[in-house]
């Protein structure tokens, strides 16, 4: 049992502090700061200037670009982003589709892929989820035929995020209709410029264009673009919901929206109501962030802890709860969020609730909460 | 940061484990234990003399044997896992912690060698009627004459106040602060009246007329800081032992939820209540997470840091253990009221806890009036 960061774990914290604070433009800071959608550009600049200094993908294999660090490393690294506002590296390339291609990718497709999606000179969507397939993920129907040397793919996507920016997207095929539910799927990768793909946005609670749903008709897909082997396509989703779980509860980022909380609250703060609002929250976050710590320390031959559900199932409460309690504080002024720069209510405030309300879908992805419970009840209580 | 136990801690919870988890494995012996008066195992305090648990947070040269924080925490995790009725939260660490922190060296090796030895049970008479966790005494007042001092005033609940036979006493000075004397409980001048609580334990309304005390360190010093501190070091320990007490009532809720049956069918067949024993688990991490960490603060041992960290486990251990300890009777069911089967003890233990040393809103006041010094809470030093 020890408190302290070892010396040389401390001197990486402030290298990293270092790092984030002055090499990642302060516009895009600003912009995540202020919890504006981010342009495609800014995301794109960002990870780049990540990934000039290896900071991109550090958890990917070394030759690939990772960094031969321990997991407190990571979560060192993944914190210290978070908390000087720098866009997290796109989901989809660093932590989804990135590790699945280096872990069970044919030589050829690693060569073909991963430098470009460390750099996102590829923008990466994701293909899970179906109209009829949400949690139940694997009853989806997408298909794809074998005829000669390509996959005919017929089917539909749907929340696929920035899905408008995607150049290439991973996707769930049923590749034998014929055998059990998990043990037909596929992981391929689709050009979304192939003729057939159309991408349909689809208008979120709080007035943003985020998701899409992306359709598939007789899109030619070479058999060379399938990941791994044939049919084993459930595992390497397993294997990168795993990963996702364990980056989806993002500490930093609730931590450091609580504290900006707490100046535009200004004299709310003295409300003794309001006050005790903000310490059990920072409380909740503490004792998150510790478990993390621990389940960090615990993550033995790169698996997910069971108890990687907890952080995601908190993570969520916690960043919803946060966003609830800046509504709160923006009181009346909430209202104003379809205001311009013009307004003489302050951007956060404007803000508030379409963050708030964006939200909820963080208790919904990435395994909804009830999963999580599903998850920790069977795999950790044996019930 | 490491947050894992090292050999020589593995094995002192190995070897507690052996005797107090093996003592009360039968919950059936802990029944009959805290039926009968004093309500502990002596015997079973003799032997934890011996193992030179009851000395582990004492310097050697009064008799214990200079352990931290980390080991303390290891044993009250233990009791808590058993519902250990001997009372080492409140006479080790909290009466031994308040003269290991006020008391002279010869106080010192006199109370300690003996709390140490198992041949002395002090208690730390400090709550008053009417009081809230205070670091302070205002009802029992210390008057001196020459220096002849004498207390007068009633103390209550007092922890094992009937079977301790060194009473620590905070008091009110004369001329202001909090000062800490002891008092042998076989004065003429001490009535004591003792009860059951509702866990099992003992305490008792001790009823102070004029008497007799020694000052505890030098005489007529303000003691409320060094107070203060060894409550502080108390809630974390208590966090430990709720924290033991958690983790077992959870294990035996979802054991429970795996072999009854209802409707022909066992009742983890409904997502229902395995939901209800998921959430129990996330409240238990989350609580033995800032325990841990809390645990740590203290063994730094920077006193700036310790009081927040002890306010912040607690709260959390407050929240947990509410939650747990209801929802561990409620997905038991009926047989979870009744006094024979444990699991009803443990939320009575768990609700004890809560309220000895400051319960979660108590801590929600201290930490909320305090929210707007930080940007935010780091827990690395």
């Amino acid at each position: 049992m020890q408190l302290e960061l070892s010396p040389e774990d401390a001197a990486f914290r402030d290298e990293m502090r270092t790092f984030f604070t002055t090499e990642v433009p302060q516009e895009i800071r600003d912009a995540v700061a202020g919890r504006r959608e981010l342009t495609k550009e800014q995301v794109v600049e960002s990870m780049r200037v990540l990934n000039a200094h290896g900071l991109a993908v550090p958890h990917w294999p070394v030759e690939w670009g990772g960094q031969d660090w321990s997991p407190l490393r990571r979560h060192i690294w993944h914190e210290e982003m978070q908390r000087a506002c720098v866009p997290t590296p796109l989901a989809f390339n660093a932590s989804m589709v990135g590790p699945v291609i280096a872990a069970f990718g044919s030589q050829e497709l690693k060569e073909r892929f991963l430098a470009k999606t460390a750099n996102l000179d590829i923008w990466w969507s994701q293909g899970f989820s179906e109209p009829d397939a949400g949690s139940d993920l694997a009853s989806l129907r997408t298909s794809a035929v074998l005829d000669g040397d390509e996959f005919v793919v017929n089917g539909q996507k749907t929340w696929t995020t920035l899905g408008q920016h995607g150049d290439w997207i991973f996707c769930l095929v049923r590749t034998d209709p014929e055998a059990k539910k998990q043990r037909g799927i596929s992981f391929l990768l689709i050009d979304m410029t192939s003729p057939g793909v159309t991408v349909r946005p689809i208008e979120l609670i709080d007035g943003g264009h985020e998701v899409n749903e992306v359709w598939f008709e007789d899109v030619r897909v070479p058999a060379g673009n399938l990941v791994g082997e044939l049919n084993a396509g459930w595992d390497y989703a397993k294997f990168l919901l795993g990963n996702e779980r364990v980056g989806v509860a993002p500490v930093g980022a609730t931590k450091r929206v609580l504290a900006e909380a707490k100046e535009w609250a200004g004299d709310q703060l003295a409300d003794p109501l309001t006050a005790a609002r903000f310490a059990e929250l920072e409380n909740e976050l503490l004792a998150l962030e510790l478990t993390a710590l621990r389940v960090v320390a615990h993550s033995a031959d790169g698996k997910p802890h069971p108890a990687s559900s907890v952080l995601k199932l908190k993570g969520s409460e916690l960043q919803q709860a946060v966003s609830e309690l800046v509504v709160d504080l923006a009181g009346p002024m909430s209202l104003a969020s379809g205001a311009g720069d013009d307004s003489d209510v302050p951007a956060w405030a404007r803000r508030a609730t379409p963050a708030y309300l964006n939200l909820r879908k963080a208790s919904i992805y990435g395994g909804s909460n009830e999963i999580q419970r599903q998850i920790i009840a069977k795999t950790i209580l044996g019930l | 940061m490491d947050f894992t136990y090292d050999e020589e801690q593995q094995a002192l919870r190995e070897a507690v484990r052996g005797l107090v988890g093996k003592t009360y494995a039968d919950f059936e012996n802990r029944r009959r234990t805290v039926a009968e008066d004093p309500g502990f195992d002596e015997s079973l305090w003799r032997r934890l003399a011996e193992m030179g648990i009851l000395g582990l947070p004492f310097r050697e040269e009064y008799g214990g044997s200079g352990a931290g924080p980390v080991e303390v925490g290891i044993v009250a995790h233990e009791m808590g896992r058993v519902l250990a009725p001997e009372p080492y939260l409140t006479s080790v660490v909290l009466a031994g912690g308040i003269v290991a922190a006020a008391g002279t060296d010869e106080q010192r090796s006199e109370v300690l060698g003996a709390l140490s030895e198992g041949t002395s049970v002090p208690a730390f008479a400090h709550a008053e009627p009417g009081t809230r966790w205070t670091s302070t005494a205002s009802a029992v007042t210390a008057s001196s004459s020459g220096d002849a001092w004498t207390l007068t005033g009633v103390k209550e609940p007092v922890p094992h106040g009937v079977r301790a036979d060194l009473l620590v006493v905070s008091a009110a000075l004369p001329d202001g602060g909090t000062g800490l004397f002891l008092v042998d409980p076989s004065d003429s001048g001490v009535a004591r009246e003792g009860y059951r609580t509702h866990d099992g334990g003992r305490a008792a309304r001790v009823a102070l007329t004029d008497a007799p005390a020694v000052p505890l360190g030098p005489a007529g010093a303000d003691q409320s800081g060094a107070i203060a501190a060894v409550l502080d070091i108390a809630r974390v320990m208590a966090c430990n032992e709720a924290a033991g007490a958690m983790e077992v009532a959870l294990d035996t809720t979802t054991s429970y939820l795996t072999s009854r049956k209802q409707f022909g069918v066992t009742l983890n067949t409904f997502q229902a209540l395995n939901f209800r024993a998921a959430d129990m688990y996330v409240s238990l991490e989350l609580a033995q997470s800032v325990t841990l960490w809390a645990t740590m603060v203290i063994a730094a041992g920077r006193p700036e840091e310790m009081s927040e960290a002890a306010s912040r486990a607690a709260l959390q251990v407050s929240r947990a253990g509410r939650h747990i300890g209801q929802e561990a009777i409620q997905l038991h069911g009926g047989i979870g009221m009744t006094a024979e089967y444990s699991i009803g003890s443990y939320t009575s233990r768990l609700t004890a806890l809560d309220h000895l040393l400051g319960d979660g809103d108590h801590h929600v006041r201290l930490l909320a009036a305090a929210v707007g010094d930080h940007d935010e809470v780091d827990p690395l030093p």
